[in-house]
């Protein structure tokens, strides 16, 4: 499997770090000439990450190994290849893209440099996805994040200002516990490679296991504080309201990429053997505690920026919640559900911005409201260039009733099938065949209560925005920034077609996660490439 | 020497979390600066603590007298990445110390 297939392991990682160096070079002044390179690297990066895809989903998936510089497995970094990280890798790729072709309406033009650190977050959430070493997985976690405090503060104001030292003082600290939690894993287990670590719990002393555990919980909260779990998530909605737009498209992937490593690591590490079951109760409790903050919440919210700040924390406590619960199909469906409200939550940032355009920044807004969101903030931007929107209003209503649908999880779009699918897994089909708990039940209902509680408020916004909206005013929104969010939501659609497909990669996926022993064997057998050093000292002794 | 270690860790580790809960900007960043010199130290004697010995192995040495290279290479990467935050935090804070007009972390005036 020495193919080109293969390098295109590293492309989601290499594409957006060169774009990234060569946006720095070229001048602040020249708009078109960086929104090209930018958009050509997200477009290249989209189709390394659809043949990724398409390879994985495909009737030989494989479970690809890169030894990067060369080096055998366990002492140098690998990246690995498989179902879930291929579809993460395509997610961010559809988000990059929409989010980018937002941005070039007017928001690229706000601040210095927004491609670069625009593309450095692509690539720092690629190789996040992609590494398969923990140590590694810092350095790109750190990279994405000190884009992601660059980008927060794109635009400025003393809103984002505030919001963002915040945000960045919050990560600081998590990425000290990372590094803690990633010491104590190297210090009781020897190593910090994923898989080697995986094949090596087994044999660790009780003693050492003991402090091993204690590593993997300290790692673990400093992903539980970027998915945003109950109660290390105060920080989320205020930052990421106070994100511009195309930012916050962009950010819904970042509390995913928390989920997502929780995910790995607790299949990988904790799925079997002496440590299997460690978290899950933790993840429980504290995916309800997240879900019920959530619901709250997004009924209380005033603003559209803080429900869907909310939303994204309703949608990491069903997450959380459900990898709690630890049963196959159920997260088979919430694989479903992570994607379908990823892109949701994303098209649903992105078009915020466009409704509340026309409008007065606190008109309908309460006074409580208001001083959260701090005075005398005024980011008047000129009008971009470009074709406006005809029928503004009802293309704008539209999606944002299709948006609504999608969180509170309703037919006919991918929100209720995710949703079904969990519900369904969970009440009765499960791989247990026991008849559902009272646990089992107040899970589901909480669930539909969330979803209930996402439609009051997405309907009370609505009415209040669309339909009693005292000012009358329509926003000029222009063609290029309410095609992404036609894009994101037709995503949607098509899962929703597609749904019998994309439940069973869903199903594939979870399968294949859960059977660590293939994933360990795929490190530990890749084997390095012979250079053309080794061809050449084998003629010299031939010679 | 574990024990002057341990005690270095444990004092800055708590002055660190004391500073980072407190109200004013700039004792946070000390905080915070506090806390990953503590953490660096953490990651360094995660390595165990020895003196004199190479961190590389060479064809009479054995494992016994080899100091682990690899809590050295990542205190190194942790101290690049910190250095480079702290003083992007720096930026943040003085623009925020400029916009607001106090160094209070919501932003709030001084009661006076």
């Amino acid at each position: 499997m020495i193919d080109w297939t293969h390098h295109l392991i590293i492309a989601p990682i290499l594409i957006p770090l060169v774009a990234a160096a060569v946006l720095l070079f070229i001048d602040e002044r020249q708009r078109v000439a960086k929104a090209f390179v930018s958009l050509a690297a997200v477009l290249l990066l989209g189709a390394a990450a659809l043949i990724l895809f398409g390879i994985e989903s495909g009737p030989n998936a494989f479970e690809g190994a890169y030894l990067l510089g060369n080096w055998a497995s366990p002492f140098g970094i690998v990246l690995v290849v498989d179902g879930l990280s291929a579809m993460m890798v395509l997610l961010t790729a559809i988000l990059a893209l929409a989010c980018l072709v937002y941005s070039l309406a007017r928001w690229h033009a706000v601040g210095a440099h927004f491609h670069t650190m625009f593309q450095l977050l692509l690539m720092g959430a690629n190789g996040a996805f992609l590494t398969g070493d923990l140590f590694n997985l810092f350095v790109f976690f750190e990279v994405m994040l000190a884009a992601s405090y660059g980008l927060l503060l794109h635009g400025s104001g003393a809103l984002r200002v505030k919001a963002g030292m915040h945000y960045i003082a919050i990560n600081l600290a998590a990425a000290l516990l990372f590094l803690i939690g990633v010491s104590l894993i190297y210090g009781t287990a020897g190593t910090l490679n994923m898989a080697d670590l995986a094949a090596r719990i087994p044999s660790l002393e009780p003693r050492r296991l003991m402090l091993m555990e204690a590593g993997a919980g300290v790692l673990g909260i400093a992903f539980l504080i970027k998915a945003g779990m109950w109660p290390l998530c105060f920080w989320l909605p205020t930052a990421y309201s106070a994100a511009s737009a195309p930012v916050a498209g962009i950010f819904a992937i970042l509390s995913k990429l928390g989920i997502y490593v929780i995910l790995r690591l607790t299949m990988l590490l904790f799925g079997e053997g002496p440590a299997s079951g460690f978290g899950s109760t933790v993840l429980l409790y504290g995916g309800i505690a997240t879900l019920v903050f959530g619901t709250i919440g997004v009924l209380a919210s005033q603003a559209l920026g803080r429900l869907a700040g909310f939303s994204v924390l309703v949608s990491s406590g069903t997450l959380l919640m459900v990898l709690g619960v630890n049963d196959g199909a159920v997260s088979a469906g919430a694989l479903l559900y992570l994607v379908s409200s990823t892109l949701t939550i994303s098209a649903f940032f992105l078009l915020i911005e466009l409704v509340e355009r026309g409008q007065d920044a606190g008109a309908n807004v309460l006074a409580v409201t208001m001083e959260a969101y701090g005075d005398g903030e005024d980011d008047e931007i000129e009008d971009g260039d470009g074709v406006a929107m005809p029928g503004t209003m009802a293309i704008l209503g539209t999606c944002f009733a299709a948006c609504g649908i999608l969180l509170s999880g309703l037919p006919p779009l991918s929100g209720f099938i995710a949703k079904f699918a969990m519900l369904s897994a969970m009440l009765g089909t499960g791989s247990i065949g026991v008849p559902p708990t009272a646990a089992v039940w107040a899970l589901s209902v909480l669930v539909i209560v969330s979803g209930v509680a996402a439609l009051i408020a997405m309907t009370r916004v609505g009415i209040r925005t669309f339909w009693t909206s005292i000012e009358g005013t329509v926003p000029r929104v222009l063609v290029i920034e309410i095609v992404p969010v036609l894009f994101l939501l037709f995503i949607t659609l098509g899962l929703t077609l597609q749904a019998g497909p994309a439940m069973q990669y869903m199903d594939t996926t979870i399968r294949t996660l859960s059977n660590p022993k293939a994933y360990i064997e795929t490190v530990r057998g890749a084997t390095i490439v012979p250079g053309p050093d080794h061809a050449q000292l084998g003629e010299g002794k031939g010679g | 020497m574990e024990i002057i270690l341990s005690i270095a860790i444990g004092v800055m580790t708590t002055c660190g979390v004391w500073l980072l809960l407190r109200p004013r900007t700039y004792q946070v960043i000390i905080g915070l600066s506090l806390l990953s010199y503590a953490v660096n130290l953490f990651i360094f004697g995660v390595g165990g603590v020895k003196t004199n010995v190479p961190p590389i192995l060479d064809e009479v040495g054995s494992a016994a007298h080899l100091a682990d290279p690899v809590p050295q290479a990542l205190v190194l990467t942790a101290i690049v990445i910190g250095f480079a935050t702290t003083a992007l935090f720096l930026v943040v804070l003085l623009a925020s110390r400029g916009l607001t007009g106090t160094d209070h972390v919501d932003g709030r005036s001084d009661r006076k």
